[in-house]
Parts: C-alpha cells; sequence; structure tokens
C-alpha cells in the first residue's frame, strides 16, 4: 500500500520545510558579507610586471581577441626590447587566460578582484600605468600555483564561513 | 477560566460601540494585512533558505510601507477600450466583503461589531460577493486574458464554496447555533478535536477560496502574468492585493473562531489568544505555500467534487448521527472516535479518488 498517496506526502513535505526554518540562508547579503572567490579566479583586469616584461609579445599573439596592444622599441646598447606602450582593452577581453599562460617570464597576471567594473567604457582601458601589483589590484593564482597558495581559501557555502576578506 | 463578557453595547450607547470597533476592525485588517505580507515574504525566504526583504527599517519590517508607497505613487491605467466605471468599482466590490466578514468575528467575549444570530451563514454569504468584484474586473478590462482568469477563478471559487459551507455545518450542528459568539461559547473542547475531517475540509476549501497555493493556479505567480488583474496597476491593483490578504486573514479568523476556540484559552488575556491562533493559522498557510506544488485544473475540480464533497456531506451526516442518537453521551467519548472515522474515510476516498477514470495520474 502507497502511503503517499493517503497524505502521508504531503505530511513528509511539511516536515521537510518547517526543518528549514533553523537553517542558515544560504544568500549572502552582498556589500556587508562577501565570499572569498576561487584563488585561480580570473577577476576582471589583467597585471602586468613592467619589470621582468622583455616586450616579446607572445601575449599580444595569443590573445585571439586582439585586446592586448604591446609596442616596443629597440635598446641597442642593452641589446634587448624596451616597452614603451602596453595596453589592454578589457573590454573586448574574454578572460580566457591565454596571454597569461603564453608569456614566458611571468611577467602577466590575472587579477584577483571581481569588483572592478567601471562606468564608462573607456575606464575599461589599461594600460601601463594601472596595470601593475598593488594591495588594491590583487594577483590571482591563475597558472601559478606558488601564488594562490598565498590567498586565503575560497570560502564555501557548506562552511557557512560569511566572512569579510 | 471564567468567561468574561463585554455588555453588547460597550463602550455605552449604541452609536458609539459601532464607532469604537469599525474603526478596531479597519485598523485591525490594515496593520494586519502589513503584518501580513511582510511575515509571508520573511517565512517564505527563511524556509527556502533565503533571507526575504531585509533592507527597509529594522529586519525588514518597513518594507510593506515601501511597497504600500510604491504601490500609491504608480500610474492609474485604464484600459482604453474598458468599462472604465465598472474598471473602478471591481476593486471596491472584491474588498469591502472580505472586510464585512471581520463584522461578526468576535475578538474576544462580546467584543464584535455585531453579534448576528446568523454570522455564519452572513460570512459565507457576504465572501461570496468577492467574485462578483473579480468578474466585475476581468469583464471591465477588455481583454480576453483578463476575461478568462476571472472566469476561471470564479469555477473554482463556486465549487469550492460547497465543501466549505458543508464542512462548517457540522459545527453549527455541534454548538447550535449560527452566531460565532455562541460557537466560541460551545467550543469547551476546540471543535478541530471534534470535527478533524471538517476542519480538513474547510481548511483546504477555504485555501481553495482565497486563491492560496496548492490551488493558485488561476493566478499562478510563477507562470501567468496574472488571471483577471492584469490590466490593473496602481492602487486599484493595491486594493485587490488588499483584498486577498484581507481574505486570507479572514479565513485564519473564521477558523481561528469555528474549530480553534476563538478567543478562549487559559492564563493570556482573550483578544491575545485570538491574536495568536489567527498568527498559527496563517503561518500554516504560508508553510504550506512553501511545501505543496501548484495542482492541476483538473486536480483542482476533482478534489473539489469527488473528494471534498462527498466527504463533506458524510462529515455531515455522522456528526448529525452522533448528536441525534447519542445526545447524552460526554463529547469527549467522540473525540477519538470522529478521529478515526476522519482516518477511515480519507484513506478510503484516497483510494477512490481517480482522475480521467483512472488513466490520468493523480
Amino acid at each position: 500500500m502507497k502511503f503517499e498517496r493517503y497524505g502521508l506526502g504531503i505530511a513528509k513535505g511539511l516536515t521537510v520545510t518547517i526543518r528549514h526554518l533553523l537553517r542558515r540562508p544560504v544568500t549572502t547579503q552582498y556589500p556587508e558579507q562577501r565570499l572569498n572567490p576561487s584563488r585561480r579566479t580570473r577577476g576582471n583586469e589583467l597585471i602586468w610586471d613592467e619589470a621582468k616584461c622583455t616586450g616579446c609579445g607572445t601575449c599580444a599573439k595569443a590573445c585571439h581577441i586582439g585586446a592586448i596592444h604591446i609596442s616596443t622599441s629597440t635598446d641597442l646598447v642593452n641589446n634587448k626590447y624596451e616597452v614603451k606602450s602596453y595596453e589592454v582593452d578589457t573590454g573586448y577581453c574574454i578572460f580566457c587566460g591565454l596571454c597569461v599562460e603564453a608569456c614566458p617570464f611571468e611577467a602577466l597576471f590575472m587579477s584577483y578582484d571581481y569588483e572592478r567594473a567601471q562606468y564608462r567604457r573607456g575606464d575599461l582601458f589599461q594600460s601601463k600605468e594601472n596595470m601593475a601589483e598593488t594591495p588594491e589590484r590583487k594577483v590571482s593564482g591563475y597558472f601559478y600555483p606558488g601564488r594562490a597558495a598565498k590567498l586565503p581559501k575560497q570560502s564555501l557555502l557548506v562552511d557557512n564561513d560569511r566572512g569579510k576578506r | 477560566m471564567a468567561m468574561q463578557w463585554l455588555p453588547p453595547d460597550w463602550p455605552g450607547n449604541f452609536w458609539a460601540h459601532w464607532a469604537v470597533f469599525t474603526v478596531i476592525i479597519v485598523a485591525f485588517i490594515l496593520v494586519m494585512f502589513l503584518a501580513f505580507t511582510w511575515f509571508e515574504r520573511r517565512a517564505l525566504a527563511i524556509m527556502q533558505a533565503r533571507l526575504g526583504p531585509n533592507r527597509a527599517g529594522p529586519f525588514g519590517l518597513l518594507q510593506p510601507v515601501a511597497d504600500g508607497l510604491k504601490v500609491l505613487l504608480k500610474e492609474d491605467i485604464v484600459p482604453a477600450k474598458g468599462d472604465k466605471l465598472v474598471h473602478w468599482l471591481a476593486p471596491v466590490v472584491a474588498f469591502v466583503p472580505a472586510m464585512l466578514i471581520f463584522a461578526v468575528i468576535p475578538f474576544q467575549g462580546g467584543a464584535l461589531l455585531a453579534d448576528l444570530n446568523i454570522g455564519i451563514l452572513y460570512i459565507v454569504a457576504i465572501s461570496s460577493v468577492t467574485t462578483v468584484g473579480i468578474f466585475m474586473a476581468g469583464w471591465a478590462s477588455n481583454n480576453k486574458y483578463s476575461t478568462l482568469g476571472a472566469m476561471r477563478q470564479i469555477a473554482s471559487v463556486v465549487s469550492y464554496e460547497i465543501p466549505v459551507v458543508l464542512s462548517v455545518v457540522g459545527v453549527v450542528l455541534l454548538a447550535g447555533s449560527l452566531s460565532l459568539q455562541q460557537i466560541v461559547a460551545a467550543q469547551d473542547i476546540p471543535f478541530i478535536l471534534l470535527q478533524p475531517l471538517g476542519f480538513l475540509l474547510f481548511f483546504i476549501g477555504a485555501l481553495a477560496e482565497i486563491n492560496r497555493t496548492p490551488f493558485d493556479l488561476t493566478e499562478a505567480d510563477s507562470e501567468l502574468v496574472a488571471g483577471f488583474n492584469i490590466e490593473y496597476s496602481g492602487i486599484k491593483w493595491g486594493l485587490f492585493f488588499l483584498a486577498e490578504y484581507a481574505e486570507a486573514l479572514a479565513i485564519s479568523a473564521i477558523v481561528t473562531t469555528v474549530f480553534l476556540g476563538g478567543w478562549r484559552g487559559p492564563l493570556l488575556p482573550d483578544w491575545l489568544w485570538f491574536l495568536v491562533k489567527v498568527g498559527i493559522i496563517f503561518f500554516v498557510i504560508v508553510w504550506i505555500r512553501t511545501t505543496i506544488p501548484r495542482v492541476r485544473i483538473d486536480q483542482l475540480m476533482a478534489l473539489a467534487w469527488k473528494f471534498l464533497f462527498p466527504l463533506a456531506l458524510l462529515n455531515l451526516l455522522i456528526t448529525a448521527v452522533e448528536i441525534l442518537v447519542w445526545p447524552e453521551v460526554s463529547l469527549w467519548v467522540f473525540v477519538p472516535v470522529n478521529i478515526a472515522i476522519a482516518i477511515v474515510l480519507i484513506v478510503l476516498w484516497s483510494k477512490f479518488f481517480k482522475l480521467g477514470w483512472g488513466k490520468v495520474e493523480v
């Protein structure tokens, strides 16, 4: 005899919902509570290390969107390239991370931030001056496990960890 | 505890009584409306592991006020080819009956606007008028969807009226009076124990009548735009919303009065008992809303006609026999008997309950 048909199914459902009264909500109250993103997150900026960059242009070639513009001049005295301008239009960027993976000198990183939205399309344009790593512009552990290890652990909803980062 | 009754013309004369209780009822409905909208959204959210409105004021308590303000300030749109007068009247016709119900509901002993000796009959009659307002709204909008929405709403509401009325008659037989005041006075044992089947039938039918889940398929807010009120905006829409919650409040109050012993209870003051019971019933309504998915239209109609209606008839018959044949027996004897009868009948009828000659899954 299937008792589900005689109201027992409804009773079971009611006990499930009433038990949820005691459960903590899974929603995050965003501006007050923040979750730590994945340590390998590909945030919405690129970070570039001018000292390490040799101006080889591999990143620009790896970018199939063509969002990276790099122009160099030849420094004949030191026998190397000098990066004159390095520009990324993050409005075009699809954050695939191929440029970071392509860089042979560990000079390019994805950022850890996800809150760099802008009001104007022009503001999405990153150039040399605002691509350096700073405390506000953190480097993500994407493609660099060593850096990932230093970042805080990703907060999981199962841990009920809604602390500030 | 000895029952304390207010004199019928409290606080002095007829008109003072009228004025005081009119104010009390209007204030009660508006305050409870605000409280219920907030409570429903919060409770619903918590049971769905969300938080619900929590921005306006502490715990989001001012959210209903913000919503009300928004509704008041919105543009009032009337369809160009609609019937303007009827379009304007419909929300009023829908809301006023829901308010009128409270005229006969005792908040505590003697504390009610009018102790009608036909209280229950009055409620049944008055609450049906809301349906007219709904049909007026559907018709006046000059929109086939709103007319259809109104039609299917009426179809469901009218079918459910029958089991609801029949299940209340059992209580009337037990109490020996139609007056809600007398029904409460007769409940030395709450009638939910003496009429468990009647309570279930009434509650299910009432949910369908006020279009709450799981019977809200006529205006399923997650699937359809709306039923009869597509063409309504601003405060007119707000009045329909108000009417919906006033009806939910009315149903909670009626269930409290008729089945849960009304304002009677130990220790706490009487009016507080009434409010607590109303709150509990409303919580159960919200609880059911979180739990049970919407039914189909064939399930809705089959439930009314094949399940609730025959069971309500049987319940009435059994109650009448009990009262006529064993008038001397203590009512406490009937408590286990009636509960057993309710279980047996529900199981039996669930076995019979089929859709489409058993070809359609229930």
